[in-house]
């Protein structure tokens, strides 16, 4: 290396010693380096790990009483043959999924590997990847996601389209609702109580709200609620709703998280999000966290429910795996995790929803929209830029 | 000393001057056209949005004509300007007075000043919301005082506090880097000459400093111009942030890529009003300016003034953060939350990182060459284009090169191959930036020297030019670190598929307000960021003596 040659120009060195430790400190940093970069490279060349073979009566820990069914024994199965690796695009956080996609690698022995990134990221991804994704599931946060990249999806069988709920799932077959999200009104505890809160998310519009109202305009949940408005009330009263609700003066958030937070902050006295939030809130800082959710009654998109959802790409070369993936998150060890660890609505009719969570009773009748229909989202933008909610 | 002082810094580098593109010290043609192919890569972005903007074009013409996109650009326009001026003001004397004086805690504040950089901006402005809020933990401090409500940090202020903190590190680093490569005499000659400290401060050190001045705010400025993070939960609604709607609210790629080229157009502009104002003028030296260095600056009693105005940046930008996270991290811990794991993220990031300061210092050391010792128009333009991905939002960045890598190199898609090269076309400016100014700094001649006495022109590079120019060559590389660190899309969307980074954990667990998790991968990228950035930092530092 540099500093075992011969003398430096002796020109550039006024003073011998520091220049030297220096050239010697140099030469064993590139040393280190090199050593560092094929190390590197020697461990990142290791193999995948071969998958584990389990134990067949392996079960999660559930916290409520499941009548256990068939579908369960459906997803011990073993499969006859060395299964394919089943690669997911999650547009749903690490956080939330990662333990059910593990739980299902543990029970099937199909290897998954996951990339996670925002709904939106993936589904730019897997349309600029078309025919050549490496994708075979994708999983999605909302119905807007799912639905700009339909036109990759498979059509899915009746056998597995039929175990979620019609109206949480695409009318034309390519994906399915996977848990049911609920949006909701946060209020702080400390400056409103519940009995003051409306009945429909209409009366918002009152003057009374004035500056004391907080919602995330960018975020994907609050556009599918508005999407849902104009398809109940149309466009006049969607506009009319909104232009009230900017006429309070309304505080914008980035997202869902800061809404919440400073709802519990007491910054502001309501925001609209979704409901599970709030239940990440109370884990954390626990009961006294100064917020809570308030569920509207009336059935209009105030009280919609949303799903997260998945579908098929129709490039997969994993389809039997896939096609397993979808029935295992519809099964019942999946249903109730996202029941009990999410805080989510289950869309299997033998799991119950988590007691934390208000009954909202059948969850399909509370408000009646197809989501698969809520997927004019360039509509919704363009209203919302149109009354200034959106820059 | 041939040249007065004052002479080295204003003379304009005479275009004519003889052999000024073609001599021997000139890039060699092998040199020429790596540039130029690395050049072509740091574009792909540029291109990759002509391809998908053309089909977009209405949503670009229709934001032109909407009624609040003026709005929209004046927001932009403001911000880029309030962080790149106060970046300068904090981080050009910072850097001075840890390299230059003997301030108390010197060695600690360098290092510390460079570890902003390394927070990612959401969490960087979600921990500053959550201290400096309305009702903050900082009002709760204040309430028994009667303070029930804190003035509103959104909007402006609160943009400009969490992006000059992202952004000023920039300026900082490379400064430090100008610092070190400066030849003492000039201070001392100018010292002797009548000069107070400040005096020759202001006329002979700060007129040396300024490539690498100007290429820290064309840094800062264009960071600023495609963050997303904290402008939006500052709700200072940027062209940034209504792009970003359209590819993560409403999936309208086509729309994002037709808006983004105007990020493209404001870069571009960015560009030319920088290097208007740093005209074209030679910093270099006749005589050497290696192996000594200046004698440290006592400050008497300006030392408590300016120990005070360095740290407060530290305070806001690590301190403050690391201690919200803190009180999260145990605050989840006391209610049995789990914390995050640690080790493979933790090994994943060091990797990745690792891998794209060495890949992206190799790719800018050809074009910084190139653009430094031939100049001429098509060096001028090479140097301006590589610089204009770094104004765009990392999301389009990594679409392009899904786009390319999925058409015209499947075989490397999804591999640690592509996205250390994706990160070195993101962070290739940052390089170059600090290359740059050093090697405006070191004189041809030295290499003609070399090369007179018979060695080769690449050996003289290697045994002359690369050994004045480590410092420069270091600052670089924490920079490119402590950027890889905390860079998000590219590596989810990019990454191996499962390659789990401290970014990506802190963003998945903070997407859905898991905070103890948040916490304990943020602390530990901060603390894995601060052992290789005292290292790299600390290096030059035994300078000051």
């Amino acid at each position: 290396m540099i500093s075992r040659q011969s003398p430096r120009p002796v020109a550039i060195h006024r003073d011998a010693s520091a220049p030297k430790s220096r050239m010697l400190r140099v030469a064993v940093m590139n040393a280190a380096l090199l050593t560092m970069c094929f190390a590197i490279l020697a461990c990142s060349a290791s193999p995948a790990p071969t998958p584990v073979v389990v134990e067949v009566d392996r079960i999660v820990e559930v916290e409520k009483p499941v009548i256990v069914e068939k579908q369960v024994v459906v997803e011990v199965e073993k499969p006859s043959n060395e299964p394919n690796i089943l690669t997911v695009y999650s547009g749903r956080s690490q956080s939330l999924v990662d333990p059910i996609l593990e739980e299902f690698e543990l029970l099937t022995g199909i290897p998954v590997e996951v990339r996670y990134a925002s709904t939106g990221e993936m589904a730019a991804t897997l349309l600029e990847e078309g025919d050549r994704s490496p994708a075979d599931v994708f999983f999605a946060q909302d119905p807007g996601g799912l639905g700009a990249v339909k036109s990759l999806f498979l059509t899915l069988p009746d056998d597995i389209y039929n175990r979620s709920a019609a109206w949480a799932s695409d009318p034309d077959h390519k994906w399915i609702g996977i848990s049911g999200r609920a949006r909701t009104v946060v209020y702080s505890t400390e400056n409103i109580s519940e009995d003051e809160l409306p009945d429909s998310i209409w009366d918002f519009t009152d003057p009374m709200w004035k500056g004391r109202i907080g919602l995330p305009p960018t975020n994907g949940s609050f556009h599918v609620m508005v999407t849902a408005m104009r398809l109940d009330w149309g466009e006049a009263k969607t506009r009319e709703w909104l232009e009230g609700i900017m006429a309070n003066e309304p505080v914008f958030y980035a997202k869902n998280t800061p809404t919440v937070a400073a709802a519990g902050a007491g910054e502001i006295d309501i925001g609209f999000v979704n409901h599970y939030y709030l239940h990440r809130f109370l884990a954390e800082e626990g009961e006294g966290f100064g917020a809570r959710n308030y569920y509207t009654s009336a059935s209009d998109a105030g009280s919609l429910v949303m799903a997260a959802g998945a579908g098929i790409l129709a490039s997969t070369d994993a389809q039997p795996e896939a096609e397993r993936l979808l029935k295992f998150l519809l099964g019942v060890t999946a249903q109730q995790y996202f029941a009990t660890k999410t805080h989510e609505y289950p869309f299997n009719s033998a799991v119950q929803q988590s007691e934390h969570l208000p009954d909202l009773g059948d969850i399909s009748e509370r408000f009646d929209v197809d989501l698969g229909l809520l997927d004019d989202l360039a509509g919704t933008q363009k209203l919302l830029q149109e009354v200034g909610a959106l820059p | 000393m041939t040249r007065s002082t004052a002479e080295v810094a204003e003379r304009p580098a005479p275009r004519s001057r003889r052999g000024v593109t073609n001599t021997a010290h000139g890039a060699p043609v092998w040199v020429a056209i790596a540039a130029g192919f690395v050049v072509l890569a740091a574009m792909l972005p540029v291109v990759y949005l002509f391809v998908r903007g053309i089909e977009g074009g209405e949503a670009t013409l229709d934001f032109l004509t909407r009624s609040n996109s003026i709005n929209v650009i004046w927001r932009t326009v403001t911000v880029i300007l309030s962080v790149t001026i106060v970046s300068l003001i904090v981080a050009v004397p910072a850097a001075w007075l840890t390299m230059r004086t003997h301030m108390p805690f010197r060695r600690v504040l360098s290092v510390a000043l460079a570890l902003p950089l390394v927070v990612p901006s959401f969490v960087m402005a979600t921990t500053l919301i959550e201290a400096f809020g309305p009702k903050g933990t900082l009002q709760e401090l204040l309430e028994p005082i009667g303070v029930e409500r804190l003035p509103s940090i959104y909007g402006l202020p609160g943009a400009t506090l969490v992006l000059v903190l992202m952004t000023y590190p920039y300026v900082y680093l490379t400064v430090r880097a100008a610092i070190a490569g400066l030849n003492p005499e000039l201070v001392e000659a100018s010292r002797s000459m009548g000069y107070s400290v400040l005096g020759a401060f202001r006329r002979v050190t700060l007129p040396l400093l300024m490539p690498a001045i100007g290429a820290g705010a064309i840094l800062a400025a264009l960071y600023t111009l495609s963050d997303f993070g904290g402008v939006a939960l500052m709700r200072h609604n940027t062209l940034t942030v209504s792009i970003m709607t359209n590819y993560q609210t409403s999936i309208d790629r086509t729309a994002g890529a037709a808006m983004s080229m105007l990020l493209v157009a404001f870069a571009v502009a960015l560009l030319l009003v920088e290097s208007s104002i740093r005209g074209r003028r030679r910093y270099d030296d006749a005589s050497a300016n290696v192996g000594r260095t200046q004698r440290a600056v006592h400050l008497g009693w300006w030392a408590a003034p300016a120990l005070l105005f360095t740290a407060l940046p530290v305070v806001a930008g690590v301190v403050v953060p690391v201690a919200v996270l803190a009180e999260w991290l145990l605050r989840g811990l006391s209610k049995g939350l789990e914390g995050s794991p640690i080790l493979v993220p933790l090994w994943n990031s060091l990797q990745a990182s690792a891998l794209a300061a060495v890949a992206t210092i190799l790719l800018a050391l050809p074009v910084a060459f190139v653009t430094v010792r031939n100049r001429n128009w098509l060096s001028d333009l090479f140097g301006k284009a590589v610089y204009i991905g770094f104004g765009l939002p990392g999301v389009v960045v990594a679409l392009s090169l899904v786009f390319f890598a999925v058409n015209f190199a499947l075989f490397a898609y999804q591999s640690l191959l592509l996205l250390v090269f994706a990160y070195a076309v993101l962070f290739l400016p940052v390089a170059l930036g600090s290359l740059r100014s050093g090697l405006l700094q070191i004189n041809p001649s030295l290499e003609e020297a070399a090369q007179s006495l018979g060695t080769t022109q690449f050996r003289a590079f290697t045994r002359v030019t690369l050994p004045i120019l480590m410092p420069s060559v270091f600052a670089s590389a924490a920079l490119v670190f402590l950027l890889t660190m905390k860079e998000l899309p590219a590596t989810l969307i990019l990454g191996p598929t499962g390659f789990d980074t401290l970014a990506t954990s802190i963003w998945s667990a903070s997407s859905e307000a898991f905070f103890t998790k948040t916490a304990a991968s943020s602390l530990i990228l901060v603390a894995a960021a601060g052992v290789p950035t005292a290292w790299l930092v600390l290096r030059e530092h035994s300078g000051a003596r």
